[in-house]
């Protein structure tokens, strides 16, 4: 029971910066702003639902499991999120020049 | 399945299709295929077809997806799709597919309830190879013969590629991704996944013989490794006529072959697992498909050989 509570509670919060985390990649101006917005919630997001999802595993393996692929899609995101920010960049210093 | 979970899947599925025909940018109907690849393979996952789903994710959508991009990233100019179609075929080409959607839909509700199969009496003789998931044993099995053209057809695509390759450019290796230097975010990225994606890459092909899984799907995981670490500067791309990637192209079909021949000669069939020793001749001979795989795709993503600059 509170195990299924524990779920509801931290699931919805991930859904809800999700849903933050996309109202910011619609609404935001520029680009480094966006990416902000999707990264950050996104990776967040994602940690929670791991989180949430951890109490109905049937074993300890399956919890750490969902830990893994948390961490390894955090790894995944936040260099993407890196490079795309690192091509912009070198993209307004040459339409600067 | 739980109707509604289907109709969520459904729709993106059919958004994603409707993206890849209508839009007129080739970048935009790529990213719209990723995202078809994607929810398709969550459908096959949602059909409790897990086999099918990590395969169309890690060729269907995953491998094919990248070719596509890289193509799309070296054709260096803008490709028209060509003119939109006018009205008369767009209609025709949508009265076409309603028809055969409904075809297909009247023939699924005429199916009689049970649906007539041949599943038992297909599984009932597999036990004797040692394997547990049906799906490896139906593909190494009955279907020996259709793995076999795969790797060639496979090995036609990398000699295809090479034929693109300028005469210069022979014995020499691919265009170098990052024309610049790597970011050091993907040097960490790469560093960091290509030892973790090794351990999962071999119990995936270990545990095919039990599970989901297998060396398709195994080999796919290796090559996009390999490119990650290509892209990162870690490890240099395959060399054209380089020796061992010869060899390796050419092991995975031979082992094949040449256990066909031992099938030949033990059970006098080409490709039977003659039974004391299925299991060990199995598992040898998709270690060599799976160097050929690895291989394979690593030389069609990378592309022809191009001049290197010092030479």
């Amino acid at each position: 029971m509170i195990a299924d509570l524990l779920t509801l509670a931290l699931v919805l919060a991930g859904a809800t910066f999700f849903l933050a985390g996309t109202v910011g990649l619609l609404r935001f101006g520029d680009p480094l702003s966006r990416l902000h917005a999707l990264t950050k919630a996104d990776s967040l997001g994602l940690g929670l639902i791991a989180l949430g999802l951890m109490p109905q595993a049937d074993s300890l393996w399956m919890a750490l499991k969902l830990l893994l692929v948390w961490l390894l899609v955090v790894a995944g995101s936040t260099a993407a999120g890196q490079m795309l920010a690192r091509f912009h960049l070198r993209r307004e210093g040459a339409a600067d020049e | 399945m739980n109707e509604l979970l289907a109709l969520a899947l459904a729709f993106p599925l059919v958004l994603g299709a409707l993206v890849v025909v209508l839009t007129t940018s080739t970048r935009a109907a790529l990213f719209g295929f990723f995202a078809f690849g994607l929810f398709l393979a969550l459908a096959w996952v949602a059909l409790e077809a897990v086999d099918v789903a990590l395969t169309e994710a890690a060729i269907g959508g995953g491998a094919t997806g990248l070719l596509l991009l890289r193509l799309n990233a070296r054709l260096h100019r803008k490709v028209s799709l060509g003119e939109p179609a006018g009205p008369r075929l767009r209609i025709l080409a949508g009265l076409l597919a309603a028809l055969v959607a409904l075809a297909l839909g009247g023939l699924l509700l005429a199916l009689p309830e049970p649906a007539p199969s041949l599943a038992a009496a297909v599984v009932e003789p597999l036990p004797a190879l040692g394997i547990g998931n049906p799906v490896t044993a139906v593909l190494i099995a009955y279907r020996a013969l259709d793995t076999l053209l795969e790797i060639a057809v496979l090995l036609i695509a990398v000699v295809g590629i090479r034929v693109l390759g300028a005469d210069r450019g022979w014995g020499g290796r691919p265009v170098p991704w990052p024309t610049a230097g790597p970011s050091p975010a993907l040097v960490f990225l790469a560093r960091l996944l290509v030892p973790a994606g090794l351990v999962f890459a071999i119990y995936l092909f270990w545990v095919g013989a039990d599970a989901p899984g297998g060396k398709f799907q195994a080999s796919t995981l290796v090559a996009a490794l390999w490119l990650l670490a290509i892209m990162a500067g870690l490890a240099p791309a395959p060399r054209t006529g380089g020796g061992w990637t010869g060899i390796a192209l050419a092991i995975g079909p031979l082992a094949f072959i040449a256990a066909g021949a031992v099938g030949l000669a033990a059970t006098g069939s080409f490709l039977a697992w003659p039974e004391p020793v299925a299991k060990p001749m199995i598992v040898a001979v998709e270690l060599a498909l799976a160097a050929s795989v690895v291989v394979a795709l690593v030389v069609l993503v990378a592309g022809p050989p191009e001049p290197e600059a010092g030479r």
